[in-house]
């Protein structure tokens, strides 16, 4: 909502400077959100006399004119207008000034070679009206002794832009705002006695309101002002609505803006002649059709409600009117609207067409009902003081009474909500300057609510109207009390923290992305899941919501290696998507490490990094997290999107839990599609919700300290065995010959090739043999020994390599 | 001359010469070994007359300890002499760069939300979560914004269905109704999240965090919430002094409204929290609106409260500096590096926010 103060002046007394209002109007939730000076540099734009015109030498169209601006010497202008030509008087603009409709900076300028002192001006580019014809045209008579000075008399105050919350329609119109000021104690809302309409004459127009099952309109003002003359509006008006940044258009139009502005009563006016024998409103049939103000076509959905006569749809009500019978400076006789449509109505009609106007801002708001009258009368009065003219009775057509609200009000209310106290008489002052009428009934304040407030409902917001009135300073801080009662994470957010900073402990960068993205990349990685599209995305490159963090992450690590970076690795750790319905999500930490380890190092050997390293990482933060790695079991289903080779499916305990992890290759053939250059990518899934929370807390104790000193022995072991059997089955084998003496077995050379039969691979393992009751002799360890080579034999078909 | 005294003589000229580790051993044995001169003279103890033995054995051990401290001194610097120039040899430039290694970071918005939790667990709230994408009603009709109200056009919302019935929540209050319907006041909590609307400039990305806000029991009004936003604003920025303001505002699940606004000031390019005459919004805030504690079966004649919503992402922007959301999301390696925290960094109470 745009205003100025001087607008405001007209409803307020006050002699407050403007940075005191701008304070205030934010202190009491009309927040300030710019201020603009529409003033600077007004007064150069002068009043000039052309004393000669000649044609450019090298344009047909250009003439050099020499202007008198009131200065010794005459200015050369070069202008394009057919109109410019000598004993004209007109506007002239130098160097300097800013062109208010291009916003444009004046230079001195060579126009073909000719040099040119500034611009002589059209109305259309002072933003006075839409008229670009030519150059302005002042009355001679008028004019001939203001030559030299500034054309725009009063210095316009500035512009100030407030952003009104959806509730506070009242505040639409500038006497909203001025009485919210005066109840705040920032001056006196001025008393305005409206010119009655002493009219004996009958609005002949007949207006019906149709019986419908859910009629939008419920009252229709209407006033019928005839043989009027349509003109530009006197300067008083223009300039009123050029201060708020409004295009002057006709006089009509302009008073119906006024009013609207000035008390936020929008009306509608119709070139009377153009309505075939009366007003219906109704709702509209489905595939109706009329051309709106704003010149475009709207096929309109049924039930929407219009106004319309025998001939068809006229507007649509409350929201725009049509072109069939708008008014033009033609227009002799006039019928004026003033009506109230229903908010839902008019939000539901405008959302369907994408309309969007300043009367529908408004409607959807909600409008005073009782406006109906005075802002008929007001705009009628006006066009008879403006065009002449003569003016109806209004008519107002209604099929519901308003009803005022009423609310029993405890005054105890305001200090349980707030805090704080304020006197009974200083409530009683507040609501009554707001225009709430008061009766005391016992404890309670029997409150009638001014019928400009449909936001004000129950008991709390009046709370809200006198703690905003008193001012949000009077709340007093109430320190809080340092008590904690419950754990302020649960054990699954522990262990996100947890995860996310033991995945970035191991060389990891967070990165956090978007949880939607380019359905191109998610087609890779959704695997078995359903692709969950936004109706509405931003771009279509954010289209779907992810089924895996790593679509992401792989486009972003791609820029990064395009950025020359070629070791990285990054993680994610936030919400996957598996359907449209609540819940239907889940969180997992991701990662991607690319590139090489030791690149270039003068020490180590280079090598690519590779599932081993990635597993390191993911069998690390578990064992971290205490989960306990003699548990965990491995597979290799894998999603698609890992190499089928290399790539694994990681369970904290075999059998019992689901899958807690997966690592792995990226999939070749995805890298080619996605055209992402790097050495080797590798990545890991950990599935957050599918991870067994820890029963024990760390605060419980702790297992029994319980460790051998007897002496341990060591023994190597090699098997062939076949490739397909897995190092994890052989190393089960033996853990399972006797658990309680074998203490660790590490693998130490896998080995295929020369000396080894084809489809075979030599497994190296050594195994630590330690008693917790004694210290082992050379014929238990041969017994173990014999037992160990006998198992493994057994359960997996291995030979001992001798 | 006795035997002794020539014996001693003798081996401390010669273990005076420069002598290899072979030779002082030999040197050892003749005197020390089965046969040794020294050994030997040991042996005659016994058969030296009663009183010369005394001075005899005396003498003699004098001189075997101090033959003996001599050749363990010659020993010593000889392996000291090898030791040293072993250590010479193997001297490395060790000034060569160490072995790689990868550092990796938090994310700024992480830790910042870390930081929120820690702050608010001092004063005894709770995390609590919810789904990212919602149904309309938790997402607005709970919140007392129903359909065709003006309010919901504050929210470019993302939906994902034809019906407008499932959605991207579009803020972190619908937590709020998840907490409330589960179970009975009193509520104390926080939800720090992730939320989407359809907008997308230099100051606004189509994704965001918030952190929401919710106390309600039986006699929580606005003096609480503005202690408790004052508390958390000051802690936030680890500095004592900062100008706060309340201002009205509107909020349709919320009745009174306000925004906070912060002073600040711009120094040398950089923007100082805390003092200074202009004025930044951080959030917004105000009581339960009756509507929603009904909504939610909680009882308005008995419980009410405050809630708040404040934007994460601006919150780190503010306090470390960084000028660009849209980066926040970027990915970009060099500024995850730039702006990230060692993950050793854990806000924690007893050692504060920062380092």
């Amino acid at each position: 909502m745009k205003i100025t103060f001087d607008w405001l002046k007209d409803h307020l007394i006050t002699n407050s400077k403007e940075q005191k209002l701008l304070e205030q109007l934010t202190n009491i939730g009309l927040e300030v959100e710019s201020v603009e000076s529409l003033s600077t540099g007004n007064e150069l734009f002068k009043v000039a006399k052309i004393i000669k015109t000649e044609k450019h030498p090298n344009a047909d169209r250009l003439k050099i004119c020499d202007v008198n601006i009131g200065e010794k010497q005459v200015k050369k202008v070069v202008c394009g207008a057919d109109n410019a030509r000598k004993g004209l008087i007109t506007i002239y603009a130098p160097p300097g000034a800013i062109i208010p409709k291009t916003k444009t900076k004046l230079i001195v300028a060579k126009i073909r070679d000719v040099t040119s002192y500034g611009m002589l001006c059209s109305e259309s580019e002072l933003n006075l009206s839409d008229e670009s014809d030519g150059i302005i045209e002042l009355p001679n008579s008028k004019y001939e002794k203001s030559i030299g000075k500034s054309y725009f008399s009063n210095p316009k105050s500035n512009l100030i832009d407030l952003s009104i919350t959806p509730n506070r329609s009242d505040c639409l119109g500038v006497r909203g705002i001025a009485r919210d000021l005066a109840a705040s104690g920032f001056g006196k809302l001025k008393d305005i006695k409206e010119k009655k309409n002493k009219s004996k004459k009958k609005q002949n127009l007949k207006v019906k309101i149709n019986t419908e099952k859910v009629q939008g309109c419920s009252a229709f003002g209407s006033c019928l002002i005839t043989n009027v003359t349509n003109t530009e509006s006197p300067q008083w008006l223009k300039n009123k609505l050029v201060s708020i940044g409004q295009k002057p258009i006709s006089a009509i139009v302009d008073i119906t803006n006024y009013v609207m502005f000035d008390i936020n009563r929008p009306l509608h006016a119709y070139d009377a002649d153009r309505i075939e024998k009366k007003i219906i409103v109704r709702n509209s049939k489905s595939g109706e059709q009329f051309t709106a103000l704003d010149n475009k076509d709207y096929k309109l959905e049924s039930d929407m409600c219009v106004i319309s006569d025998h001939k068809g749809i006229l507007g649509l009500g409350g929201i725009i009117g049509g072109t069939r019978s708008g008014t033009e400076l033609s227009t002799k006789n006039v019928l004026l609207e003033a009506a109230y449509f229903d908010p839902k109505s008019i939000r539901k009609t405008a959302k369907k067409l994408n309309l969007d106007t300043d009367a529908k801002f408004r409607f959807e708001r909600g409008i005073d009902p009782l406006s109906i009258e005075v802002g008929l009368n007001k705009a009628a009065l006006l066009i008879k003081e403006i065009c002449g003219g003569e003016i109806s009775k209004t008519d107002i057509q209604k099929i519901e009474l308003y009803k005022n609200k009423i609310i029993k009000f405890d005054p105890y209310l305001f200090e349980k909500i707030t805090g704080f106290k304020i006197s009974n008489k200083e409530m009683i002052k507040i609501l009554d300057d707001l225009g709430f009428e008061i009766k005391k009934d016992k404890k309670y304040l029997k409150l009638t609510v001014p019928s400009w407030r449909p936001d004000i409902l129950q008991g709390i917001d009046i709370v809200e109207e006198l703690v905003r009135i008193s001012g949000y300073e009077k709340i007093k801080i109430i320190d809080p009390i340092k008590k904690r009662t419950k754990s302020t994470l649960n054990k699954s957010q522990k262990l996100f923290h947890f995860l996310q900073r033991a995945i970035a402990s191991k060389g990891y960068l967070e990165a956090i992305t978007w949880s939607f993205t380019d359905s191109k990349y998610n087609d890779h990685f959704k695997d078995k899941n359903k692709e969950i599209k936004i109706i509405n995305p931003i771009s279509s490159e954010l289209g779907v919501l992810r089924n895996s963090i790593f679509s992401n992450l792989i486009m972003y690590l791609s820029k990064n290696l395009d950025r020359g970076f070629k070791d990285l690795s990054i993680f994610e750790i936030g919400p996957i998507f598996t359907g449209i319905n609540p819940g239907e999500q889940s969180t997992v930490v991701c990662g991607l490490s690319a590139g090489k380890k030791n690149r270039l190092s003068w020490i180590d050997n280079e090598r690519k990094v590779d599932v081993f390293d990635i597993k390191k990482d993911v069998v690390q933060t578990l064992v971290e997290a205490g989960y306990n790695s003699d548990n965990f079991f491995i597979d290799t289903e894998t999603p698609n999107y890992y190499h089928p080779g290399k790539s694994g499916r990681l369970f904290l305990n075999k059998g019992k839990d689901q899958v807690a992890a997966y690592f792995g290759e990226i999939h070749p053939n995805i890298l080619k599609k996605i055209d992402i250059k790097t050495e080797s990518l590798v990545g890991f899934e950990i599935l957050l919700e599918n991870l067994r929370l820890p029963k024990k807390n760390l605060k419980d104790q702790k297992t029994n300290f319980i460790v051998s000193d007897y002496q341990k022995s060591e023994r190597d072991f090699a098997f062939i065995i076949n490739k397909d059997v897995s190092s994890q089955d052989l190393i089960n084998a033996v853990s399972n010959v006797d658990q309680n003496l074998i203490s660790n077995i590490k693998v130490f050379d896998v080995y295929e090739g020369e000396n080894i039969p084809e489809n075979k691979k030599s497994i190296a393992i050594s195994v630590t043999i330690q008693s917790l009751e004694k210290t082992l002799n050379d014929s238990d360890l041969e017994k173990i020994n014999k037992l160990i080579i006998e198992t493994v034999e057994n359960k997996t078909g291995a030979k001992i390599r001798s | 001359m006795s035997d002794l005294k020539k014996i001693k003589n003798e081996f401390l000229t010669k273990l005076k010469e420069k002598l290899t580790l072979s030779e002082i051993n030999e040197i050892k044995s003749n005197l020390f070994g089965k046969n040794g001169l020294i050994s030997s003279q040991f042996k005659k103890i016994g058969s030296i007359a009663e009183n010369e033995r005394k001075k005899f054995a005396s003498d003699l051990n004098i001189i075997k300890d101090e033959l003996q401290e001599l050749i363990d001194y010659k020993i010593n610097e000889i392996q000291n002499a090898e030791i040293n120039e072993k250590l010479e040899k193997e001297k490395i430039d060790v000034t060569l760069p160490e072995r790689n290694f990868l550092r990796g970071k938090i994310h700024p918005v992480s830790q910042t939300i870390d930081q929120i939790s820690s702050i608010f667990s001092e004063i005894g709230f709770c995390v609590e979560e919810g789904p990212d994408v919602e149904n309309e009603y938790n997402n607005f009709t709970a919140l007392n914004t129903p359909d065709n109200h003006p309010a919901r056009d504050m929210h470019d919302t993302f939906y994902l269905d034809e019906k407008k019935e499932k959605l991207l929540r579009t803020h972190t209050s619908p937590v709020q109704i998840r907490t409330m319907l589960k179970d009975t006041p009193p509520f104390k909590i926080i939800a720090p999240g992730r939320t989407y609307r359809s907008d997308s400039d230099q100051t606004h990305s189509p994704m965001f965090h918030q952190v929401e806000g919710l106390h309600i029991d039986e006699n929580i009004n606005m003096g609480h919430l503005k202690g408790c936003l004052n508390y958390f604003i000051k802690e936030f920025f680890e500095i004592d002094k900062i100008k706060m303001r309340f201002r009205p505002s509107h909020f349709p699940f919320t009745e009174p409204s306000a925004e906070v606004d912060i002073g600040y000031e711009i120094k040398d390019g950089k923007i100082i929290i805390g003092e200074g005459d202009q004025w930044l919004e951080i959030l917004g805030c105000g009581m339960v609106h009756p509507n929603v504690l009904k909504n939610v079966k909680v009882d308005p004649a008995k419980f009410q409260g405050y809630a708040f919503g404040i934007g994460i992402d601006r919150l780190a922007m503010l306090k470390y500096g960084i000028n660009d959301l849209r980066a926040f999301f970027d990915c970009d390696y060099r500024w995850i590096n730039h702006y990230g925290f060692d993950p050793l960094d854990v806000p924690t109470n007893y050692r504060g926010l920062s380092r």
